[in-house]
């Protein structure tokens, strides 16, 4: 029996949970008898503590500890390294010396009965440095390149370089060339929640009611830095209020509040500011990044040169997929590209939502469509005169690809035809009109994951997974699964995630949360009923746990990826230089589409998130201290109701036989990626103006 | 936050006793409450004056008389203002969010604090924050600040919009403190920093904003307000103006304009608008004119945009008023 509920608009099984305010985040879970704990950040970006006079501090009201690197305890720090952390360096060693690396780096922790009395404390703590000026300009001619070690492996999943034929000559004898430094700022994640952990020992284990995408990893990595068997670390978060990757690694903030709890032994809740997420959590890596290509003058590509560098902390080298598109999206002999990594003196930046993609896409598409302007080619026909017919990067055939396929359902729903091509040609009254494209892709990426799935006698069904939902539906779509597999309505099925004594699950990021955990759901759901059908019905809970992972030679034999095209409209005033969206559409290919209706949302929150990077999102560092002076949801500028326009997503009909049992290939990252590029290109149409640094702002376009 | 002490008072009488004795008012508390939990205002104790009859918004012949406390939304939505000063309803709605204009009074407005991002970081020098600290921002980033009124202490804007159309239109306020009631233009509530930029206002110890008031004229009907930034909401203006012109057979007889974002005070422009007087409307004339905005303007680091910008703002605000007229 099935339910075909895959692929119905079922809506959010948790939003009654969410908007009564019964769902409980991270900082919900008081516990008795709590203490506070606040963060002091170091006031230097670069330099030694030299003083920290705790004494007058610890007799302020209420307070129970002031912990520092002096009288803190000294961490085992074990390795540990899961996937999502960088692979080469070391993981910031919190309290355990002098040594600040960057602004706001946590130097001593503040525990008091109130956090009223907490924060009061730590604003009187006075600590005393020695300091040097930090470098924190990517730009700076002082900051030297490296070339990240992961990526020099060979079998490296983020290659520092590859080429195939001869780019540099390809592209000195091509008779039309693009050749170009783009530009996109360090980026905040601002998700709603703030991170949070609740912490409390019992003995010698550790529960942490933490925010987090990856609460197996948290289990891991504290278990690590404590020197503790993992089974002693439970991690709890069912809820999430958004993430886009903040909350993927396990950052020092969970550290310091299990140390906290254990010195004063009562549980301890930390919280952090929306301040300190602009210098604690990570963030999008500011890059530069050249893109030149070289093309024939009916437009066939004959050489591409992408060289890409992103920032990264003196500790650790954050890489990201930057460069990786440029080998498959489009067809040409001829590419080259480079990856470097500019480590500065900040905090290590980490993803956030279209890690790579969505900054590289950007330069590529931006490029892309400069070529077009100077081959006098629309540039949907020039993209389509370089679909490619298979992965030339890879030398492998898609295991599905319908780029074409999306730019042709966005070119229509948008009315590109009404475009005229000639930039600064289209007018609304006063108002210089602009419209622009650009295509998308991320990986369709699997991990292994196990779920259990257990029947009760009552006839429901519970199903356990280590996952996370931080927001685009994973409960719904999850629960969707498991009642089409088992064939039961979706009121029966009853779906827990987030505790990391749940069956492992990957971390949540990288849209490769349906592909893995809803695989091993599937997987559960039947084993379960292969043992319920060896039994007589009813008595006892039958339960069953399975994995499932990606067939490795399919995986060997096909490149999987999603496709999507972007399309937008802005309207750029001709004398004062505001720049607003007025409509966007995209169009997906990404496999089957399991909810249309979180589906879209998540390609509209993803649009959003987008448009930010374009025309708004932007981290200031002060070059003289490394602090970022925007640290604030007043001054770092995000998209607000009134800068959201009409919004459309579509989806291809794509059947993917080989990425996974379900046909999915996931959506939370590509929604993001093509946004940008599909902004600045608009921009561009509109004033003739080409800006190629992100966010592009009033300042950019005032003269044209 | 530090501890604090909050009384409610329900005449202006003992609204002015207790702020003579040192008391702090506080209205919608949208300012001073962000800036008390930052730390960078430490008052002891508060008198709420929410319960003071100053909310009532009213229509004199042609004048409007605001009272400290109306708040935003509620000025900005009633018919009369629309009417009379689409101007003021206008440079009120671009202010802020609806959330913070439901709480947020005139009063407070006028006397809301700069936005300066080191104003709020007490690990950074500011003068403004603590007098002879020096300034983080002249040669940090200033991106935000002004270029006209500013000196070697100071260079923060005065980020209220709805002060910007008040100096444009001339309005009046009254204020009452232990020494009695006074009426002054609200433009001289506004001090340039100097070298005390850590005293802002006019105000006397213990006065009390009452009301403000906005005479009519003929050109205030058709007057409007332009604010210039990069989000359609929820940001300070990066140049915004207010522009009032009083147009007879296409020859403008009067000019009132007013800038912000680019002045360490609202900012009048009365050379622009000599220049305009008996000119006909015509872009090209508000061109030379706004060409005049800059004399004596000062660019910092980061802000040189705004010297492109503010003619350009005023060009396009005189044009705006110009079609109304
Ligand atoms: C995030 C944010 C964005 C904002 N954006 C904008 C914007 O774009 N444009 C804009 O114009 N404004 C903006 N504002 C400012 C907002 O308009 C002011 O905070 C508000 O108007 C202050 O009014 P209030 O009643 O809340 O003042 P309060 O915070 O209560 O008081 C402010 C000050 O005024 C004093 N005061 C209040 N009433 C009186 C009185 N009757 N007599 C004497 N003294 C008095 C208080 O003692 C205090 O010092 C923004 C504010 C925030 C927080
Ligand atoms: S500009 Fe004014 S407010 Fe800003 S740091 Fe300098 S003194 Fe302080």
């Amino acid at each position: 029996m099935t339910t075909n509920v895959i692929g119905t608009p079922l809506p959010r099984v948790d939003g009654r949970a969410k908007v009564t305010g019964a769902a409980r985040y991270a900082a919900d879970f008081n516990q008795g008898g709590q203490a506070y704990a606040v963060i002091v950040g170091a006031t230097v970006g670069l330099g030694r503590v030299t003083g920290i006079e705790t004494a007058p501090v610890e007799k302020m009201p209420g307070v129970v500890a002031v912990i520092t690197h002096r009288n803190g305890p000294r961490l085992p720090y074990a390795p540990h390294k899961s996937y999502i952390d960088p692979a080469t360096g070391e993981r910031l060693h919190v309290l355990q010396d002098d040594q600040v690396h960057f602004y706001g780096q946590p130097v001593a922790i503040v525990v008091a009965d109130t956090l009223d009395q907490a924060e009061r404390a730590a604003a009187a703590l006075h600590i005393s440095y020695t300091a040097e000026r930090p470098l924190v300009d990517l730009a700076d001619p002082k900051a030297r390149p490296v070339v990240p070690a992961a990526g020099k492996q060979p079998d490296a999943r983020l290659p520092a370089d590859t080429a195939r034929g001869n780019a540099d000559s390809a592209l000195a004898d091509a008779p039309v060339k693009v050749d170009e430094i783009y530009e996109i700022a360090r980026e905040n994640h601002n998700p709603m929640e703030p991170h949070a952990t609740v912490a409390a020992w019992n003995g010698n284990r550790l529960t942490l009611w933490s925010k987090s995408q990856f609460v197996v990893n948290e289990q891991a990595e504290i278990a690590a830095v404590f020197g503790l068997p993992p089974e002693n670390i439970q991690v709890i978060c069912p809820f999430i209020g958004g993430a886009f990757g903040t909350s993927l690694r396990t950052w020092p903030h969970v550290t310091l509040a299990a140390v906290a709890a254990r010195q004063v032994g009562r549980p301890v809740k930390l919280v952090l500011t929306r301040k300190q997420m602009f210098f604690m959590t990570g963030h999008r890596p500011r890059t530069l990044q050249r893109m030149a290509l070289g093309a024939t003058a009916d437009g066939k590509l004959t050489s591409i040169v992408h060289e890409g560098t992103g920032e990264t902390s003196r500790y650790e080298e954050f890489m990201e997929a930057l460069t990786s598109v440029t080998s498959f999206l489009y067809s040409t002999p001829n590419v080259q590209t480079r990856y470097r990594l500019l480590p500065l003196d900040i905090g290590t930046p980490n993803h956030m939502r279209g890690p790579g993609e969505a900054s590289g896409v950007f330069a590529l598409e931006c490029a892309v469509d400069e070529l077009s302007y100077k081959l006098g080619i629309d540039p949907i026909e020039l993209r389509r005169r370089n679909e490619p017919a298979i992965d030339e990067g890879e030398n492998k055939p898609f295991s599905s690809r319908s780029l074409m396929k999306c730019h042709d359902l966005a070119a229509e729903r948008f009315g590109w035809s009404r475009r005229l091509p000639e930039p600064r040609s289209m007018r609304d009254g006063r108002l210089l009109v602009g419209m622009g494209m650009a295509s998308a892709s991320y990986p369709a990426f699997h991990a292994p994951a196990d779920a259990r799935a257990r029947l009760l006698a009552d006839g429901t069904a519970e199903i356990e997974v280590a996952a996370s939902d931080m927001g685009p539906g994973t409960y719904t779509s999850m629960t969707q699964v498991a009642a089409e597999t088992l064939g039961l309505p979706v009121e029966r099925v009853r779906l827990s995630l987030g505790r990391s004594d749940y069956p492992p699950a990957p971390s949540h990021g990288g849209s490769w949360t349906m592909a893995s955990v809803g695989s091993a759901i599937r997987a559960a759901c039947m084993a379960v009923q292969e043992e319920a059908a060896k039994r007589p019905q009813g008595g006892r809970p039958i339960e069953a746990t399975a994995s499932a992972q990606r067939d490795p030679d399919v995986a060997a034999r096909f490149s999987m990826h999603s496709f999507g095209a972007v399309f937008a409209e802005v309207a750029v005033d001709p004398d004062v230089g505001t720049i607003r969206l007025r409509r966007a559409v995209g169009a997906y290919g990404i496999g089957r589409v399991v909810n249309p209706r979180l589906a879209r949302s998540q390609c509209i929150g993803g649009m959003i998130g987008g448009m930010g990077m374009a025309l708004m999102e932007r981290t200031v560092l002060d070059p003289r201290d490394g602090r970022p002076v925007n640290a604030h949801m007043a001054d770092y500028l995000l998209p607000v109701n009134l800068d959201i326009p009409q919004l459309e997503a579509h989806f291809v009909e794509e059947i993917d036989p080989h990425v996974n049992a379900l046909g999915v290939k996931g959506l939370g990252e590509i929604a993001l990626v093509g946004m940008a590029p599909a902004i600045a290109n608009a921009v561009f149409h509109a004033t003739g103006k080409r800006v190629r640094s992100l966010p592009i702002r009033i300042e950019d376009v005032l003269t044209v | 936050m530090l501890p604090f002490t909050l009384e409610k008072v329900t005449s202006v009488q003992a609204a002015i006793a207790a702020a003579s004795s040192g008391r702090r008012f506080i209205a919608g508390g949208t300012t001073l409450i962000d800036l008390m939990r930052e730390e960078v205002d430490q008052p002891a104790h508060l008198v709420d004056i929410n319960a003071l009859p100053l909310s009532e918004i009213r229509i004199e012949g042609s004048d409007l008389v605001i009272g400290a406390l109306a708040r935003m939304t509620d000025i900005a939505a009633h018919a009369g203002v629309q009417r009379l000063h689409p101007l003021v309803a206008e440079s009120l709605v671009e202010g802020a969010s609806p959330q913070l204009r439901n709480m947020a009074s005139i009063g407070g407005n006028l006397l809301q604090r700069v936005r300066c991002p080191y104003f709020r970081m007490h690990d950074a020098p500011c003068n403004k924050r603590s007098p002879n600290s020096g300034c983080a921002a002249i040669d940090g980033l200033n991106a935000g600040h002004a270029i006209l009124g500013t000196s070697n202490h100071c260079a923060a804007t005065h980020p209220s919009d709805v002060a910007v159309a008040l100096v444009a239109l001339d309005a009046t306020m009254q204020v009452r403190g232990p020494r009695g009631e006074r009426t002054f233009p609200v433009e001289e509530l506004f001090r340039l920093p100097g070298d005390t930029p850590h005293l802002e206002h006019t105000l006397l110890p213990g006065e009390l904003i009452l009301a403000v008031r906005i005479p009519g004229g003929p050109d205030s009907r058709r007057a409007r307000y332009l604010k210039v930034r990069d989000r359609a909401s929820y940001e300070f203006a990066l140049v915004s103006a207010a522009a009032a012109l009083d147009v007879e057979d296409g020859v403008i007889r009067q000019a009132r304009l007013a800038v912000g974002g680019v002045g360490t005070r609202p900012w009048r422009l009365r050379t622009v608008e000599k220049a305009l007087i008996g000119k006909p409307l015509d872009r090209k004339i508000f061109e030379t004119a706004a060409r005049l905005a800059l004399e004596g303007a000062r660019p910092l680091s980061g802000n040189h945009y705004k010297l492109e910008l503010l003619p350009r703002t005023i060009v396009r605000a005189l044009e705006m008023a110009g079609e109304a007229a």
